[in-house]
């Protein structure tokens, strides 16, 4: 016994290869065995036995909907007084950028003020721009805004940008208030780790189908969605903000006998105020990602352009829109990373100084706002951009496309062959073929194995789980969609990271091209890939690649880069040829950081993989996307938790695997 | 005649770890080091008994780690002490309410920081002017109060500049003006100058030795650097391990070092910085023929020339210019060379 335990746990050989040969027998041969033992439940989860989860969500969402109350008030006042409160603003900056105000219903409207004329809007932001920084952001505020008016997307873009600006400082602000909370209140953050830990697991499709349920369709709901998925990393950059401030400075806030409230915001908020405003930048991003994303419960924008275009496969609007969302994306974050991180180096000018000299841009603004508005009582186009004098790249990107699908056909086609019948078929069939019983077995003795038998049960029971409500299959499809694209991401996104890390020119490229990928909403990868690939596992394989490559690389070059730099004199010394070096001393020291890329890579990948859904896949994504046309709430809530329970045994295992890795190389963990 | 006593701390001890206050309390207020280690605890303060007197400068040494600032930190009740008194004009903070203590650390109390802790969003004017602003001073008064403190520090003219537009130097002389704002009666400083290079550090020192010449504050100094402890203070507590193996004047500590801990610290001191006349006279000799006067508090390094430079001893008077001894040129080069003075 002992020594069978033994063998188990530390003989990695002994252990892996046996598992692997048994998955793959069973994989290879469970249909055979099925038909020869006539015992059906081998290959499909028996119905009997199937926990019926959804229907009770659906049941449990109706009922709230419609009979909850907490006495005074029902569950659906509450929802409608949430949807009043984020309606009205929203209202307000919609009709300031683009509707106009005005007064009164449908036709009997009678205008009041016309919205901020185009030019308005682009000059406040390239003050902001000045304001935050130098002249250079405001050309490239000006210039990326200019390109909206200029190339047609003016009025989808500021619906977007309108949602945006609703949903960000409520994000933010709510995010920073739950994080004081938790900072302050240790009972609440044991609460809420575990809270945001599964926000972040669990799909965004997901939680579009309860809310679309609550709020119904349109902006609101759309709000909605963004400002939960745009929420946590908020909190969790405040807690890690504050918990930063030196213990000093708060002493100093004790010492000068400030209240506990005082200390909070006068001493330890402002010193954290560098750090909370990474958080912000974070949620400014995560929101435009979402509000295209909420499109498709009726946000409205750049998203729903995207959105239709993809539908109707008209190339030319699908990348016009896409360019447009990923030129704002660019000049948001800009924006944001230029407020974050401005020096007030000029000294504060003495307050002898009349208004305009204190406030040079705040004026400006005012001024050009309201002349703009009084000009265009004379020239119309001041206010809204002339049509006849927008470009249309629409027929551009058309041609383009299709002067490659015409003389490259045959190269892209070879390309996604090769691919699936060498790599994406096998892989499918090994993942697909696994009999359920013998999936959760395996998980469990993995999980045992590389962080004992807490994980083990975990990984069993969250397997079990999935199996259980009926999805195996789908989920097996998503491992090996996940699986296959963290494959080709880690293979080219590893080497990348080790080049950066090793020459610094490759480093600043590389470096600019991730940022580039990290910043673009999810959806607009979708876009060229379809154009190119059309619709299947391959397209949807490529946009996940192109979405997870980014923490790949980074973890590696991190990694390579923080090898102990002793080691690799001690292996120049014992004269280690360059490429010696590398595999000898640098990446086997770099593993941990690396299984901790393969963690984030892993992660992202899942996430993307729901919206690839759009793409035609058959998996949990796919499932989840039903449900939301559907609007079948336990249908999208049981297909969630599959996925974030997937991403959930990924995510231990690997950290597991980590830590081990550390342990056994004596690093501090 | 002696000076009233302004912070009595009594038997104080601070333990880190779980359940400290419990052992503590099971081992009668006194665990040994051993019970500490059993337990896991880390025993930063243990049995402290410090008087602090009114006008003094009292500076706490001791290496990095032997729990000085655990120990100011429990005499402004940063952190709660896990047992012992500390009597602040005869009243026990630990006993005090909230209220209180908020009270009494925005009218009489003022602290340093090793590492400036300034607020890095607020003007050297704005983070002076602080202390007041929480108490609600109008921004008018506060800012008049804050721009004194600020020339009393010699920073007139940068009070519109941002912490991190100055240097280490500057950003300690902000923290100094900051403490003083409210006029503290007790003054702490953590390490003030521990950040800062050793030429600034000298004239840190210099600056800080002028303002108390101004003020007279009674005074709480940190320091783990010993030639900073005796050039700056009236008396000293020597720290180890959490507990305070000797308090005296830096004199005494040089003459009769209690351990051989403080033995080692006092090794390379320059002696004729510390030793006064008085230490190295001989008594009596009224009969003997003299050169001259010294005082006999004055310090051997300020009469070493003049003692040097003279055939004579010269003629000891005490501070009521009574003769009471004689000091000649032997005892200059005995002290210079080190030779062992033990009484
Ligand atoms: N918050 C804390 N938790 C646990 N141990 C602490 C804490 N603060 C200080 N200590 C320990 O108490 C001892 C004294 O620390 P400290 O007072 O900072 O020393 P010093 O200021 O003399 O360098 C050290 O061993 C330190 O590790
Ligand atoms: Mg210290």
């Amino acid at each position: 016994m002992n020594l069978l335990r033994r063998i188990f746990l530390q003989k990695a050989a002994l252990f892996w290869v046996p598992i692997f040969a048994v998955t793959w027998v069973l994989s290879a041969y469970s249909f055979p065995l099925y038909k020869a033992l006539g015992a059906r439940w081998i290959i499909k989860y028996p119905a009997g036995a199937r926990l019926q989860l959804e229907a009770k969500i659906s049941a449990f969402m109706q009922w709230l909907v419609e009979d909850a109350s907490f006495g005074l008030f029902s569950f659906r006042d509450l929802t409608r007084f949430i949807s009043s409160l984020i309606e009205a603003p929203y209202t307000f900056a919609r009709n300031a950028l683009i509707d106009g105000f005005s007064v009164g219903l449908g036709s009997d409207a009678v205008d009041v003020a016309p919205s901020l004329s185009w030019v308005a809007v682009i000059v406040t932001l390239a003050a902001m721009g000045h304001y935050a920084r130098d002249w250079k952001l405001a050309a490239l505020m000006a210039g990326c805004f200019g390109y909206l008016a200029v190339f047609g997307q003016w009025d989808s873009a500021m619906v977007t940008l309108a949602s945006v600006l609703i949903a960000v400082p409520i994000g933010a602000i709510g995010g920073l208030l739950l994080g004081v909370l938790a900072y302050r209140v240790p009972a609440f953050e044991m609460f809420i780790r575990p809270v945001l830990d599964l926000m972040q697991t669990v799909p965004v499709f997901s939680y579009l189908v309860p809310i679309l349920f609550l709020f119904g369709f349109g902006p609101v709901a759309a709000l909605v969605a963004t400002i939960i998925y745009a929420m946590p990393p908020m909190v969790r950059v405040t807690i890690v903000a504050l918990r930063g401030v030196p213990s000093e400075v708060h002493d100093v806030g004790v010492m000068v006998g400030c209240t506990k409230r005082q200390l909070m915001w006068k001493v330890i908020i402002p010193s954290a105020a560098p750090t909370l405003m990474v958080g912000v930048n974070q949620v400014i991003m995560l929101s435009l990602n979402m509000v295209i994303i909420a499109s498709m419960i009726g946000a409205g924008g750049l998203g729903y352009d995207v959105l239709t275009a993809l539908r109707r496969l008209d190339i030319g609007g699908g990348i016009e829109a896409g360019v447009a969302i990923v030129v704002m994306a660019i000049a948001l974050d800009r924006l944001s990373q230029a407020f974050a991180t401005r020096v007030a180096d000029e000294l504060p000018s003495n307050t002898t100084q009349n208004l305009a000299g204190r406030h040079p841009w705040a004026v400006t603004v005012l001024v050009v706002a309201i002349g703009t508005f009084l000009l265009s009582y004379i020239l119309p186009a001041i206010q809204d951009y002339p049509e006849s004098m927008t470009l249309s790249t629409g027929t551009f990107w058309s041609d383009v496309i299709g002067y490659i699908n015409v003389n490259f056909f045959d190269t892209f086609e070879a390309v996604k062959t090769v691919f699936l019948t060498y790599l994406l078929l096998p892989v499918k069939r090994f993942f697909v073929g696994i009999p359920w019983a013998w999936g959760i077995i395996v998980m469990t003795l993995i999980g045992w194995r590389v962080g004992g038998i807490g994980l083990g049960l975990l990984s069993g029971v969250l397997t079990a789980f999935i199996a259980a409500v009926g999805l195996w299959n789908k989920a097996m499809v998503t491992v090996y969609l996940c699986g296959v694209s963290v494959l080709v991401a880690s293979a080219i996104g590893i080497p990348m990271g080790i080049l950066a890390a090793q020459n610094d020119r490759a480093n600043r490229i590389i470096g600019s091209f991730i940022d580039t990928l990290q910043t673009l909403p999810s959806f607009v990868y979708l876009i060229p890939v379809v154009m190119l690939f059309r619709v299947g596992d391959f397209s949807a394989m490529v946009a996940v690649v192109l979405y997870a490559m980014a923490p790949a690389v980074r973890y590696a070059a991190h990694g390579v880069r923080s090898v102990d730099p002793q080691l690799v004199e001690a292996g120049l010394v014992s004269g280690c040829t360059p490429r010696q070096l590398l595999w000898r001393i640098k990446l086997p020291m770099a593993l941990p950081e690396l299984l901790l890329g393969l963690n984030q890579t892993i992660l992202l990948a899942l996430s993307m993989l729901v919206i690839t859904a759009l793409v035609g896949t058959r998996d949990l994504g796919q499932e989840v996307y039903i449900a939301l046309t559907k609007a079948n709430t336990g249908q999208g809530i049981v297909a969630g938790l599959s996925v974030a329970f997937i991403a959930i045994i990924a995510d231990r295992i690997l950290s597991a695997f980590a830590t081990r890795a550390r342990t056994k190389m004596g690093m501090a963990s | 005649m002696q000076k009233p006593i302004i912070l009595d701390c009594k038997n104080v001890w601070k333990i880190y770890g779980a359940q400290a206050s419990r052992i503590h309390r099971e081992h009668d207020g006194n665990p040994s080091s051993e019970t500490l280690k059993d337990h896991g605890l880390i025993g930063a303060v243990r049995a402290v008994n410090l008087q602090i007197r009114q006008g003094e400068i009292f500076v706490i040494m001791g290496l990095s780690g032997s729990g000085k600032s655990t120990l100011v930190r429990c005499l402004s009740r940063l952190v709660e002490p896990t047992g012992g008194e500390i009597l602040f004009e005869g009243k026990d903070l630990l006993t005090t309410s909230d209220a209180e203590l908020i009270e009494i650390r925005r009218k009489k109390m003022g602290m340093v920081f090793q590492q400036f802790a300034l607020l890095p969003h607020l003007t050297v004017l704005e983070n002076t002017a602080f202390p007041l602003e929480v108490q609600g001073i109008p921004q008018a008064d506060r800012e008049a109060r804050a721009r004194e403190v600020i020339e009393l520090v010699g920073l007139k003219g940068r009070e519109s500049y941002y912490p991190r537009q100055l240097s280490g130097g500057q950003q300690q002389r902000v923290g100094i003006a900051r403490s003083l704002a409210v006029e503290p009666d007790l003054w702490f400083l953590d390490e003030p100058f521990s950040a800062l290079d050793p030429l600034i550090r000298r004239e840190m020192q210099d600056e800080f030795l002028r303002l108390q010449n101004l003020l007279h504050k009674t005074i709480v100094f940190i320091t783990h650097d010993f030639d900073e402890a005796i050039r700056l203070a009236d008396r000293i507590a020597v720290m180890k391990d959490g507990k305070v193996v000797q308090v005296a004047t830096p004199e005494e500590l040089v003459l009769n070092p209690a351990t051989e801990y403080v033995e080692e610290f006092t090794r390379h001191v320059s002696r004729s910085k510390v030793l006064t006349v008085g230490a190295v006279m001989t008594r009596g000799g009224d009969d003997i023929k003299t050169a001259g006067d010294v005082g006999i508090g004055q310090r051997i390094e300020a009469v070493a020339d003049m003692l040097e430079a003279s055939e004579l001893p010269f003629k000891v008077l005490d501070d009521e210019g009574n003769a009471v001894g004689t000091i000649g040129r032997q005892a200059v080069i005995d002290v210079l060379v080190g030779r062992v003075l033990k009484k």
